[in-house]
């Protein structure tokens, strides 16, 4: 393969970014609402359904005639979604069937990649696999981390994903989904089935925009699949599979609230912002994820909002039984929900009306005539890294190695009250310090950050900070929280030395470069163990 | 060559390090480091490592690290047990650097919650008084297993110089005697507020306690005071309950610990603590006939919220004015169970009020409205008064003088 040889540009935020990423042109990243997008959306080719079976029975034996009738050649782009998480059996066996028929130089598109993946190292050393454009994390995040893979790695949110295929800057030749619960016709749905897994709104950007789409179940029931979340028009091709995941790795059985002291102090802190400060009243929105902090999070709001008679209007979720409950009790009028993560919130997508879900289109797609990320008043977000200008990072350890996705976390970055719950430093590694690694969400977007030793409110949020004076809440300066911690863990960190090599680069919402992930050395002298995130 | 290791490393460790020092004849200090942290702090630890070396008197030696992201102070304490325990070195200290004391405790001051903290479990040490309890208590007992008393004394003792616990007050509890008087040696020199005394039954064991603080905090030049909490833990030491609390003048406060006092009695502890009843209300007639004050043991089950605070409340109601806890879910119920209700307060205010303005028209009696208030009830209410302004409920300059 080509070395990656790219021109830089230094980009608005101050980083310096690659020009062409994988053969195409980029924009660096200008503001965070700058940029103008032109032209068209990209239409997949004119299909006539007469080229298709008239009784609708669109099944065919196995994968491999599947990917054969769908024209597999080298070159292509395959892409999967990740709702089944880290027990999918599907994306990975499409690709490996893909090499065994020949094909090389593929790029995998997967909404997001999980430890289940990691075959794909193989199939990236053999050839049949050129790169991953998406979220790589653990052995595939080394991988590519070290300049192993043939191409760059382009990390976008959900949103991102979303915009980039309907902008045309990447073009979905096959979109295998992997569905819970299918008919002969294509349509399917992710909330029934042995190996339901809730919304299947990730797959719903590749049925639409993909030239050929098929759909792998291991529940087929007789036309009509009810509802419909994937419909069938869009579908090619329909596979029966004994099984399309690991339930046990699909969702988790009851997620526990975290036991950990400092996080439940943090956790206990949003929560007290957000109702002292005047965010948490009747009728009020927020979004939080399914980590530790998060769930600990929701239930102590969901108290706090029983003290005081308040009701949200709705909640967004990654959803779990916290939200569930508060839906169940009355706390909140709905749920719309990116992506279902426990047994409880499965259950109650495929029973509860009120418990809706939602795609990437509809919550996250900047390119869209609005979406509800910035109708939220408030979402609680992680981060690996946070600095003294509020400036994020989530894809990389504070060493430069891949670490995780974007997700939805730079579309959420729109709320109207964005916070990151953060520890201040994890062991001795500062999580506060002066500039981020690697930069995933402008600063100008993030409007408060709560550590376990106090709440630093971004200087641009005057509203904010005179709303949070007086209430009792530990309030400080972000300066005054990274001094402490640098005190802490004995002066300031030194930073982390990698290689001039561009691996990745990250996009905002917009389809704009916003930074690049750069080559970790190999040779690295104090080559340590992996440190544990969130 | 004589070899020593100490602390822990690998598997789920963390804020912890292994060091294993092997002397050498010649050839200073030669350094393996494996670090999680080493991209940021490689370099530093490096440093210290030569620096501690040099303090504890040795030359020559391979040191090894296996750093799980261990703050300095606990890197410093490892090392100088790795040393000790291979047998060499000047025996000097590498307590390395200090933050500045807190304001010294007093006698009276609140000790509604006191939060137990591992004494050899670094990780839980920097952040427990941003919990606010009342109190921190590094504990060089129970949860200490017996092979590393020496390596936990020294993490503590750094802990005390390193560590800001924020408003707690800074508490150890040693080992029983004779090997909670080593602890003594290391513990005292650093101006702890409070030494707990695990398993007390007479009253020369506090005097011989007492002793050995008032000649270590000499040699040390250590002037702030040093209180005591006796915490008695069987039956005989139920029975000689005064005696203990007036064995010393260091005494604030006398302590009763639940599961070695049952076990003593061959009986269950029960979630009621039906068994303990007599016991409990003994401590808290000696401790306040000896004006001390009387704390409770803990309560063990933490997932149970609504048990905790009723036994607080229980245990507020008996006479105690504080409780241990064994995880900081638990700090806040204790301080609501042992806070006074909203009516109590009101009324002892306005009889506070009252008294006072009795005393200023020079009165004898005391009257509230059309009704008389006995002495006993206004000196409750003047004490309640006190306590909810150490409390923060009140604020000082409110509520009468007293």
């Amino acid at each position: 393969m080509s070395v990656i040889t790219a021109e830089f540009v230094t980009n608005a935020a101050g980083r310096r970014v690659p020009r062409v990423v994988n053969g195409r042109a980029q924009t660096p990243y200008s503001s965070v609402d700058g940029h103008r997008p032109s032209g068209n959306k990209y239409g997949p080719p004119i299909r006539t359904n007469t080229d298709y079976p008239r009784n609708g029975d669109k099944r065919v034996p196995d994968l491999e005639s599947a990917l054969r009738l769908c024209g597999l050649r080298d070159g292509m782009t395959i892409s999967s979604h990740h709702h089944l998480r880290n027990g999918d059996r599907v994306a990975l066996t499409a690709l490996q069937t893909a090499a065994r028929m020949g094909a090389r130089d593929l790029m995998w598109f997967p909404s997001a990649s999980f430890p289940c993946h990691e075959p794909v190292i193989d199939l990236m050393k053999s050839g049949a696999v050129h790169h991953i454009e998406g979220s790589m994390n653990g052995p595939l995040g080394d991988f590519c981390s070290h300049g192993n893979m043939g191409g760059m790695g382009v990390l976008r949110s959900h949103g991102g994903r979303w915009q980039a295929v309907q902008d045309g800057e990447v073009h979905i030749d096959i979109a295998v989904v992997a569905a819970p619960t299918a008919d002969f016709f294509g349509n399917a749905e992710g909330a029934h089935g042995k190996s339901a897994c809730g919304s299947l709104g990730f797959a719903l950007t590749d049925s639409v925009y993909a030239d050929r789409v098929i759909v792998v179940t291991d529940n087929l029931v007789p036309f009509p699949c009810i509802p419909w979340q994937i419909q069938g028009n869009n579908v090619d091709y329909v596979v029966e599979v004994d099984s399309i995941g690991d339930p046990s790795k699909i969702v988790s059985g009851t997620t526990q609230i975290t036991r950990s002291p400092d996080r439940l102090r943090i956790s206990y802190l949003v929560a007290q912002f957000l109702r002292d400060s005047g965010i948490m009243r009747d009728g009020f929105s927020f979004q939080a994820g399914a980590g530790g902090v998060a769930l600990a999070f929701v239930d102590y709001v969901a108290r706090m909002m029983k003290e005081a008679g308040v009701k949200a209007s709705f909640v967004r979720g990654g959803s779990t039984k916290y939200l569930v409950d508060m839906l169940k009790e009355g706390l909140t009028g709905y749920i719309l929900d990116g992506q279902t993560f426990d047994l409880d919130a499965v259950r109650s997508i495929a029973s509860d009306p009120r418990h809706v879900p939602t795609s990437p289109f509809t919550s996250y797609n900047f390119h869209g005539k609005g979406n509800f990320a910035s109708i939220v008043d408030a979402c609680v977000l992680g981060a690996t890294e946070v600095d003294v200008n509020f400036n994020a990072n989530v894809v990389t350890h504070s060493d430069g190695r891949l670490l995780h996705g974007i997700g939805g976390w730079q579309n959420c970055l729109f709320a109207g009250c964005t916070i990151l719950a953060v520890p201040s430093f994890r062991d001795r590694i500062p999580v506060i310090v002066d500039e981020v690694t690697t930069l995933t969400g402008p600063g100008e977007l993030i409007d408060v950050i709560v550590t376990e030793r106090g709440i630093a409110i971004n200087p641009k949020r005057r509203d904010l900070l005179d709303a949070a004076k007086g209430k009792g809440l530990p309030i400080r300066t972000i300066e005054e929280i990274k001094d402490e911690v640098e005190k802490i863990c004995g002066g300031k960190p030194a930073k982390p030395r990698l290689g001039d090599r561009p691996v990745a680069v990250v996009k905002w919402v917009d389809g704009t470069v916003l930074d690049t992930v750069w080559q970790v050395l190999v040779d690295n002298p104090y080559a340590g163990k992996p440190v544990g995130a969130e | 060559m004589r070899r020593g290791e100490a602390g822990r490393a690998g598997g789920d460790v963390r804020s912890d390090v292994r060091v294993t020092v092997e002397e050498r004849a010649s050839g200073g200090i030669e350094i393996d480091l494996q670090s999680r942290v080493a991209l940021y702090y490689g370099d530093d630890i490096y440093r210290q490592v030569r620096d501690v070396m040099c303090t504890l008197g040795v030359g020559h030696a391979c040191v090894s690290i296996a750093d799980e992201g261990a703050l300095p102070f606990v890197i410093a304490a490892r090392i100088e047990a790795a040393v000790r325990r291979a047998g060499i070195g000047n025996g000097q200290p590498a307590s390395g650097d200090s933050t500045p004391l807190p304001q010294a405790s007093s006698k009276e001051r609140l000790r509604r919650s006191r939060l137990y903290l591992p004494g050899n479990e670094p990780k839980y040490f920097i952040n427990a008084g941003l919990h606010a309890p009342d109190a921190v208590i590094l504990d060089l007992e129970d949860s200490v297993h017996p092979a590393e008393k020496d390596a936990a004394r020294l993490l503590v003792r750094n802990a005390l110089r390193a560590v800001n616990f924020g408003a707690a007050e800074r508490m150890v509890r040693i080992n029983q005697l004779p090997l909670g008087l080593a602890d003594l040696e290391e513990i005292v020199p650093q101006s702890p507020d409070l030494i707990l005394v695990p398993k007390v039954e007479t009253a020369t064991q506090i005097a011989e306690v007492d002793a050995a603080i008032a000649r270590i905090a000499q040699q040390a030049a250590v002037t702030r005071p040093i209180w005591l909490m006796p915490i008695l833990e069987s039956a005989l030491g139920i029975e000689n309950a005064f005696a203990i609390a007036t064995a010393s003048e260091r005494i604030c406060a006398l302590t009763i610990g639940l599961e070695d006092y049952t076990a003593d009695l061959g009986v269950v502890k029960t979630p009621t603590g039906a068994e303990s009843l007599y016991a409990r209300q003994r401590v808290v007639n000696a401790a306040h006939a000896a004006h001390v004050q009387a704390i409770d043991s803990v309560f063990g089950d933490v997932a149970d919220a609504e048990g905790l605070l009723q036994w607080g409340e229980a245990s507020r109601a008996m006479g105690f004015q504080g409780m241990g806890c064994i995880h900081p879910m638990q700090i806040e119920i204790i301080h609501r169970a042992f806070t006074p209700s909203k009516a109590d307060l009101e009324k002892a205010v306005k009889i506070v009020a009252a008294f006072e303005e009795a005393q200023s028209k020079g009165l004898g009696v005391v009257s509230l409205g059309s009704k008389m208030i006995d002495a006993p009830v206004v000196h409750r209410a003047v004490n309640l008064v006190a306590r909810a302004k150490r409390m923060g409920l009140i604020p000082a300059g409110e509520g009468g003088q007293s």
